[in-house]
């Protein structure tokens, strides 16, 4: 019990990232002329020392993972994680530090790796038993518990191009679930397949950390899940460790931990029409942590500074990539259009369950309606909405398929009722 | 419990025998690039049949009717010729494939861990199932003309194993630098368009100026062509002398090369590739 089977003393990871700072070529002739150039000084420093820029993908990193822990590792896109996946899988080498892996490693950082469109379903079995380090015995052993679990038996021997993704997800988990490694490490793989699966899935592997005593780093955007399997949870933020302990803790840090801006104040817009003091968004409690199933309220501070016939006061918001996705006004449904001399609040309430887990930006408008804007981006905020932990509105996510990934997520739902 | 070491710039105390733990691997690999090769194709194996044939149909017609060279021997044209062409399309097959390997297996070297060096061996191994049923076409055409084999067939496994390390050298060490410089892809076509005209398959290193020789050499499958000959139709012009051990050399320093480089960027693949 509790002997430390992974160590890690100050792994460290670094990126060169190259700036593409030159200017956009004008002519053919420039082109030919800079490329020229480019070619000269590269002769002459050896290397384009001052186009590449250092990135820590990962620093001073050190922590040690006992025996049959299951730990979560969370963190924003881009702290860190799959980074220190593929270290701890040995698939990229640390920049620094040492780290000890007492076992077998398996890695799952994508799901079916390997497997070939051409060959059947039982051919890939081997191919991807073989590449996550089984030996050909062992598949053999363990075919027909795969086939049992992956439920695509009558297809075993159809090329897997034929198969839906539905049941290409489960052959590969299948495959994997029964690796026997001494580490596990599982990256955002259940994301894809049904719920039904996935519960599977997360079944059979806290199945093989509780009773066969295996380890499992474990990392996933779903919270819900991370909270459900793990015991201890991993921080990482920009490439540091932020938090390791209790998963429960580790969950709180995350959530608090965002650089969000919930609120601005200050003075933004023109002395002679109209001034912004404040925006805000804030949930019901007055935390910052804002989950799918609280309430939002969005609000400002503002004063006219002259008599307005006309008025917008409202705010968009965006999605990370700049879609649209919602625009409110407060004048939008109603008859209130002119707006006298004085200082105002305006609060907004957006019902709870609306908004998927994700980030926002939130851009407010105050405006003379198709004569021009007052108040300028100063005011902008950026927050983010945190899964519920339960999961509820956000089951079924698909990795990488937006199409199933709205940012709207009501519960819309009325009913449903057998008919005959 | 084996307990595993990682850290920067550290070689792998048991590279080796991690490679031996590995060997299914690289026996599955190959077994699914020769079942994906002739996938949705009409004539199928039948291809690794034709191929060799086509290729020696041509290389006779060429050099035997056109040009007029022949044996100084006696021995049919289409046998030396196809002496010649089994070693030569061996290497050409393995360099190619083993030079692509790294790239084309992009999606295992990002997503798992096992010694690298096995992607271009069971590129290799690919190639030798061709050879082998190349070695099958030649007892049949010994058969049809007639030639009896002599005891120095039995040295021909230690050709063979020439051939194999020049492939592997040269194999690896293009295989690692494509990773990162992708202009090999368009290198090795070329050295194999190439190689064709300059290494002796269809005419004998006789044709060659005896000054030009070690020059000659260099190229390292013109001594395993030799050697191939003087085991199937006992013609060996340079063998054993000194052009025939510069290709070995040659052989050697590329093979030292080749792993050198290889261990030395494969750490870095998942990084660049």
């Amino acid at each position: 019990m509790s002997e430390i089977i992974i160590s890690a003393e100050n792994i460290g990871k670094r990126y060169k990232i190259s700036h593409q700072t030159k200017e956009k070529y004008q002519t053919f002739r420039e082109a030919i002329v800079r490329s020229a150039k480019t070619i000269k000084n590269t002769l002459k420093k050896g290397k384009n020392a001052d186009n590449y820029e250092d990135f820590w993908a990962l620093s001073e990193l050190s922590f040690e993972i006992k025996k049959g822990d299951v730990c979560g590792i969370i963190g924003r896109n881009g702290a860190g994680k799959s980074t220190l996946l593929k270290i701890i899988s040995r698939i990229v080498e640390p920049t620094t530090g040492r780290l000890e892996l007492e076992g077998r490693v398996a890695s799952l950082l994508e799901v079916g790796t390997g497997f070939h469109q051409e060959l059947t379903g039982r051919e890939n079995i081997f191919l991807n038993g073989s590449i996550l380090g089984m030996s050909s015995v062992e598949i053999k052993k363990k075919f027909d518990a795969i086939v049992d679990f992956s439920g695509v038996s009558q297809f075993l021997d159809t090329p897997v191009k034929r198969y839906s993704s539905g049941m290409y997800v489960r052959l590969a988990f299948a495959v994997a679930a029964h690796l026997e490694p001494e580490i596990l490490v599982v990256d955002e793989v259940l994301a894809v397949g049904d719920a039904e699966f996935q519960q599977k899935c997360l079944g059979k592997m806290s199945e093989i950390s509780k009773e066969e005593g295996r380890t499992i780093l474990f990392v996933s955007h779903n919270i819900g899940a991370v909270q459900s399997l793990c015991s201890k949870g991993m921080v990482l933020n920009k490439g540091k460790l932020q938090f390791y302990g209790g998963i429960n803790e580790a969950i709180n840090q995350y959530t608090s931990g965002q650089e969000q801006l919930n609120t601005w104040s200050g003075e933004n817009g023109d002395p002679a029409l109209l001034s912004v003091y404040k925006t805000y968004i804030q949930n019901m409690d007055g935390n910052t942590n804002y989950f799918s199933k609280d309430a939002l309220e969005i609000g400002a501070e503002f004063a006219a500074h002259t008599d307005f016939k006309d008025l917008v006061v409202g705010f968009s918001i965006y999605s990370t990539i700049g879609s649209p996705l919602v625009r409110c006004l407060y004048n939008d449904y109603n008859d209130r259009v002119s707006l006298n001399k004085g200082r105002y609040q305006v609060k907004f309430q957006v019902p709870p369950n609306t908004l998927a887990p994700g980030n926002y930006r939130l851009s407010f408008d105050f405006a003379m309606p198709f004569v021009k804007k007052i108040n300028s981006n100063e005011t902008d905020l950026v927050f983010e909405i945190i899964g519920n932990q339960d999961g509820a509105g956000n089951r079924y996510f698909v990795q990488g398929n937006s199409e199933y990934n709205s940012l709207i997520r009501p519960n819309w739902f009325s009913s449903i009722t057998i008919l005959n | 419990m084996n307990r595993i070491i990682i850290e920067p710039g550290k070689t792998e105390k048991n590279y080796w025998l991690d490679i031996w733990r590995f060997r299914e691997l690289l026996l599955i690999l190959s077994w699914r690039d020769i079942k994906v090769r002739y996938r949705q194709t009409k004539l199928g194996i039948a291809w690794a049949i034709l191929r060799p044939m086509l290729t020696m149909g041509i290389l006779l017609l060429v050099f035997n009717r056109f040009v007029g060279l022949n044996t100084t021997n006696g021995q049919p044209y289409a046998l030396f010729v196809f002496a010649g062409q089994l070693p030569w399309m061996f290497f050409a097959t393995a360099l190619s494939d083993a030079s692509n390997s790294i790239i084309a297996n992009e999606r295992l070297i990002t997503k798992v861990y096992f010694p690298r060096i096995i992607i271009p061996f069971s590129s290799i191994a690919t190639s030798l199932v061709d050879f082998l049923i190349s070695m099958v076409l030649l007892f049949g055409l010994m058969v049809f003309y007639g030639v009896e084999p002599t005891w120095r067939l039995l040295l021909l496994p230690v050709f063979f194993l020439l051939v194999l390390m020049a492939a592997m050298g040269a194999g690896l060490f293009v295989a690692a630098l494509n990773v990162q410089y992708r202009d090999f892809r368009y290198i090795v076509p070329f050295i194999v368009q190439f190689g064709l005209y300059l290494s002796p398959v269809g005419y004998s290193i006789a044709r060659v100026p005896a000054a030009w020789r070690a020059l000659f050499s260099l190229n390292p499958i013109v001594g395993i062509i030799d050697g191939f000959r003087w085991c199937i139709t006992g013609e060996g012009v340079i063998f054993l002398q000194w052009p025939f051990w510069i290709s070995v050399g040659v052989i050697l320093i590329f093979l030292v090369l080749g792993v050198y480089q290889f261990r030395g960027m494969e750490k870095r693949f998942a990084d660049i590739i």
